[in-house]
């Protein structure tokens, strides 16, 4: 018996949210006493007997030698065969891009129960009960599993990665990925940018700013924390900014450690999408804005003069 | 050609949401319904599109629900499609409305399945990929574009860090989002049109149902914003490393 994770990848690198779902699989394991079991689809750069230190105890390698940019609808058929030959009770994927794609192809070959986007450790009793966020973050529901196998994603900054030492005895897999019918023509990269899902701080940006010649600050402040740069609707409809750094109802959700929303008013679509996160500064001139409800600190006062002297407080910080 | 679009009924965006029966159940009272956003904007718009160019294409809708569910679907026949089609079971979650519309679908030769990437009430990004799994098509998850062309289907899909254009045989099941098309307003003649198509209303296969929703919970209530005068910009930055432990 064993609880297999799907490691997540992207141009041969090892994903945070991976790294995330191996220490939740490493504490579910501890509960139910099963083994920890990890696989890799496709050619990965880094060395993968390390992932050990996170609590995987083996690594299946399947079409080690294939390059590849993403993953396909048959990497489905794979997981199956494998989860088959391991007898695994669970199967663990990040809600992520791929997991998205994975997991509900994975969950109905193999006839198991799947909650997605689940936030915390299950409690078991008869079965599985898993905690996740509904209604666009504004409730979570407890989903009890009834089938005897079952499959979860995990949300991306839910939980904190824990480093335990060892090392992963890793196997090349003898199971071959079926070819799908669904073929690659072109792929067009955003380059060297932070993954918006996986960044622990975000800085975003809304109308407030008048306009896109003014997104110089809002870099800045996003370099200086190490934070992936999002933005409100309103401001990539104008295409002042582009449409993947959207969040929001309609745009992307996201769950950092800390969001910095400057010049956003806060209207319900726009904290739909950002209402999960540990920590939220708001910065309005309009003492009536609504974010500053949904806020864990704010100024109320001019961007233009706030958020410099913010970065430059920050960067102070960080000499002393 | 023939497209099959999946609705499904949310709440409305503004809704306040609450539980009843111990929290048990989401509280209705008040709340407004809609076409599940995702489905409406991108999924049901772009298929509509796709009809207006090739107005031989047939355009079929479904929605998985009880007879509270027609005044949505008529919503989304007023927007474009040619019949609708009621499956009446309480949608319990995405595998159970997986398996009726696929049990729907297995005989329909439909070379498109449509769906919105998620639903902004239980946010599985489930249906689409189980449907594909029941059906044995191929699925595209979280496409922005869709073309057809002599057949097959062009589709730019979000992957990591990037977009990529792939090409994939007819049938097949994609999840839409932004990106796919521009949300539409329906006019009057819609709004007439939609009273008198066809809405079709089935009864449900039976299927193992694996998940139950236990118990919703609201989370806790924020303590209240700290707000810092907007002079002392360092205060924030102070908080934030001391307090709130974040940079």
């Amino acid at each position: 018996m064993s609880i297999l994770v799907y490691i997540d990848s992207a141009d041969g690198k090892i994903k945070k949210s991976a790294l995330e779902v191996i220490t939740y699989g490493a504490d579910l394991a501890k509960i139910k006493n099963e083994k920890l079991v990890g696989v890799v689809i496709g050619s990965c750069s880094e060395d993968l007997s390390q992932l050990g230190n996170y609590g995987l105890q083996e690594v299946y390698w399947i079409n080690k030698g294939e390059t590849r940019v993403s993953a396909q609808d048959t990497d489905a058929n794979a997981l199956c065969e494998l989860a088959e030959q391991l007898q695994a009770t669970t199967l663990l994927f990040s809600h992520s891009l791929n997991g998205k794609l994975l997991a509900p192809l994975t969950s109905t070959r193999l006839k198991a129960g799947l909650v997605t986007g689940v936030i915390e450790l299950p409690t078991i009793a008869q079965g599985i009960t898993v905690k996740k966020s509904v209604f666009s973050g504004k409730a979570y529901a407890s989903i009890e599993i009834k089938s005897s196998r079952c499959v979860l994603t995990i949300n991306p900054n839910s939980t904190s990665i824990k480093e335990i030492g060892g090392s992963a005895i890793v196997t090349e897999s003898n199971i071959q990925v079926p070819a799908s019918k669904i073929k690659s023509k072109s792929v067009q990269k955003t380059a060297g940018e932070l993954s918006l899902t996986e960044a622990t701080t975000v800085v975003s940006a809304g109308r407030g700013l008048k306009g896109p010649e003014n997104w110089g600050m809002v870099e800045e402040l996003a370099t200086t924390l190490h934070a992936a740069l999002a933005c409100s609707r309103p401001v990539a409809d104008a295409h002042w900014r582009p449409h993947h750094e959207h969040v929001g109802q309609t745009g992307i959700a996201i769950a950092p450690n800390l969001y910095i929303a400057i010049g956003i008013s806060g209207a319900i679509q726009h904290l739909a999408g950002v209402n999960r996160s540990k920590v939220i500064v708001v910065i309005n001139k309009d003492p009536e804005a609504p974010f500053f409800k949904a806020a864990d600190y704010g100024i109320v006062g001019d961007a233009f003069e706030v958020v410099p002297k913010i970065t430059a407080a920050i960067k102070n910080l960080k000499v002393n | 050609m023939k497209i099959l679009v999946c609705i499904s009924k949310t709440p409305d965006t503004t809704a306040k949401i609450a539980f009843t029966d111990n929290n048990t159940k989401f509280d209705t009272t008040g709340v407004q319904w809609i076409v599940n956003p995702w489905d409406e904007w991108f999924a049901l718009v772009r298929a509509i599109e796709l009809k207006e160019a090739n107005p031989a294409a047939t355009l079929h809708l479904i929605t998985v629900g009880e007879s509270d569910a027609d005044p949505i679907i008529r919503k989304a026949l007023a927007l474009g499609g040619d019949e609708a089609f009621r499956i009446n079971a309480v949608a319990t979650d995405g595998q159970f409305v997986a398996e009726q519309i696929a049990a729907f679908a297995k005989n329909g030769n439909y070379d498109l399945l449509l769906t919105g990437k998620e639903t902004i009430d239980h946010n599985g990004s489930a249906m689409g990929g189980i449907l594909a799994g029941l059906l044995d098509y191929p699925y595209i998850s979280l496409a922005t574009k869709l073309d057809i062309q002599n057949n097959q289907a062009i589709v730019t899909r979000e992957i990591e860090g990037g977009e990529e254009v792939c090409e994939a045989p007819l049938p097949l099941v994609i999840s839409a989002q932004k990106g796919m098309a521009e949300a539409r307003i329906p006019n009057m003649r819609g709004i007439m049109a939609a009273r008198t198509k066809p809405l079709h209303v089935l009864e449900p296969v039976s299927t193992n149902i694996l998940t139950t929703i236990k118990e919703y919970h609201l989370p806790s209530a924020k303590s209240g914003v700290k707000l810092i005068p907007a002079d002392q910009p360092e205060e924030l930055v102070r908080l934030l490393h001391e307090e709130a432990k974040v940079i």
